[in-house]
């Protein structure tokens, strides 16, 4: 089964990171990579650029429109994303738990499952 | 070019076994296999089917084999190459699906792994076939291949010993299911390129009931999945909607698949000892044997879950004998028995479904309604979520 695990940032709590910090969740993250890849488990991986440069497209009088920023007004962002397909929920959780960003209070990371997808090529 | 394939495919675990037994190394054995494989595919539909498939097969892979030797140890070895260059009278007849399936479902692979090795190694798909069937890139289900060949060096190509017997066959048999089930639950989006694992797992668990003809266990989980394809044409309507069992144009269901199957169970029931595919199967059995969904006899089906629960307990098993108790005793004596499930249950998809359908039967539709929208929203089934809505409007 088919998890994405969507991690969320604090943009605030990024620039409040020490450098050995954040060396620790750059190293940690390539090493969740490496052992996902090597495990059969990872599909694929993106990180996201900051929010504020973001745009939004919605309806205004039913015309859908585009306004600069972010779709809610929030402190905490999707800053990126892995898809991995693995034995079970629990196991996703498992995974979720080794991203380097589930040891630093005011980031976390969601589990949701895949329901339906179309157009990559597999 | 189906006769191509089916020749490749039925010859794969005899040219590994019998090159297992050879040179002992499992992992690149199989790679030797799958690379004679990929050239008979170029080859076979050229030239035709050799005369002998199996032996040809047996020679290229084993010159993969004595390459990779003589890289390893140049000269060492050059002295056997004339021999192995043989056939072993088992190669051509010897079967070995039994062995092979014991190894590639090893109890130190995790069972994602052992569904990948065994389609590989036992049912000759490559990488990339297998890939495509489960909805991953080859990138994902490459590493996952390799990982699962890793763990096994060492292992003997040997069965294991008697008293480990009995668990690792039921390992084999979950495995062959697992298959099962990702081909017949596919939605109708992926229907085309899975369907096929449905068909695979049929004709690997045929091969292994050929090994093992008095394993009960074996002939009911057969049983069990030609009773449950026979259903698949009735199963979906034209866009892909799903169709519940009593809704079923049941002059679409596969009789010859129907009759297969039953006299499977009923045999197996009689000659060995009852298992919980048996079991399954039998109920499987019940519910394709009236013309009419209305008699179906649930009582009886009642009683087989109730069996299976105690030979076998899960709290799927008691959610299953709560809707055949419903049907058979009334409604409440089914949401009774919901309630032990509330605790395990409670976030799965399938319980809340079930109490829609008995809430529904007692005649309380605001619940019913409720219940049918919460499973709706665990499912993470794009057309079992459209049924379920459709249920939910239908009580509402």
């Amino acid at each position: 089964m088919k998890f994405l695990l969507i991690m969320n940032v604090n943009p605030k709590v990024l620039d409040a990171l020490t450098e050995e910090e954040q060396a620790m969740i750059g190293s940690g993250h390539g090493d969740f990579m490496n052992e996902i890849t090597a495990s059969g488990e990872m599909i694929s991986t993106q990180a996201l650029s900051d929010p504020s440069a973001s745009v939004t497209v919605k309806a205004a009088d039913g015309v859908p429109t585009a306004t600069d920023g972010p779709f809610v007004e929030a402190k905490e962002f999707i800053g990126g994303y892995y898809l991995v397909d693995v034995e079970s929920k629990e196991r996703a959780v498992e995974l979720a738990k080794k991203i380097p960003d589930a040891t630093i209070p005011g980031l976390g990371i969601e589990v949701r499952q895949i329901m339906f997808e179309a157009g990559s090529e597999m | 070019m189906r006769g191509v394939e089916d020749a490749l495919r039925a010859a794969v675990p005899r040219v590994l076994g019998a090159l297992t037994r050879r040179y002992g190394d499992f992992a690149a054995c199989e790679d030797a296999v799958q690379d004679a494989l990929v050239e008979a595919t170029r080859i076979w539909p050229e030239e035709g089917l050799p005369d002998n498939p199996n032996g040809w097969l047996y020679r290229v892979a084993s010159r993969r084999m004595i390459d990779r030797i003589r890289g390893d140890e140049a000269r060492r070895r050059r002295e056997s190459v004339a021999a192995a260059q043989e056939v072993p009278a088992e190669a051509a007849g010897h079967d070995d699906t039994l062995t092979l399936l014991l190894l590639c479902c090893h109890p130190a692979l995790t069972p994602a792994s052992q569904v990948a090795l065994t389609l590989r190694a036992v049912g000759g798909l490559t990488t990339g076939e297998i890939a495509r069937a489960f909805l991953v890139p080859e990138a994902t289900m490459g590493p996952r291949i390799s990982r699962a060949k890793g763990k096994l060096v060492g292992a003997r190509f040997t069965p294991p010993p008697e008293h480990e017997r009995p668990q690792r066959m039921r390992t084999v048999l979950r495995v062959l299911y697992l298959i099962f089930n990702e081909g017949y639950t596919a939605s109708a989006g992926e229907r085309l390129q899975r369907r096929d694992l449905a068909s695979e797992a049929i004709r690997l668990t045929r091969m292994l009931r050929e090994d093992v003809p008095g394993d009960g266990e074996a002939a009911g989980l057969l049983a069990l999945m030609l009773l449950t394809e026979s259903r698949t044409a009735a199963r979906e309507s034209s866009d892909g909607a799903l169709i519940p069992l009593d809704e079923q144009d049941r002059r679409l269901w596969d009789r010859g698949l129907i009759a297969e199957g039953t006299r499977l169970v009923e045999d197996a029931m009689l000659s060995s000892e009852l298992g919980p595919y048996q079991l399954q199967a039998a109920i499987a059995a019940l519910h394709v044997e009236r013309d009419d969904a209305a008699d179906t006899d649930w009582a009886q089906i009642a009683v087989l879950y109730r069996i299976l629960n105690r030979l076998d307990p899960a709290p799927m098993v008691t959610l299953n004998r709560a809707v055949a108790v419903g049907m058979s005793e009334g409604p409440r004596a089914g949401l009774d028995l919901l309630r032990e499930l509330e605790t395990t249950l409670n976030r799965h998809h399938r319980f809340h479904a079930v109490r829609g359908f008995l809430l529904d039967r007692a005649g309380d539709r605001e619940a019913a309604r409720e219940a049918y929208l919460l499973a709706a929203r665990t499912t993470a089934s794009l057309p079992e979520q459209r049924f379920l809505r459709r249920r939910a409007e239908e009580v509402g």
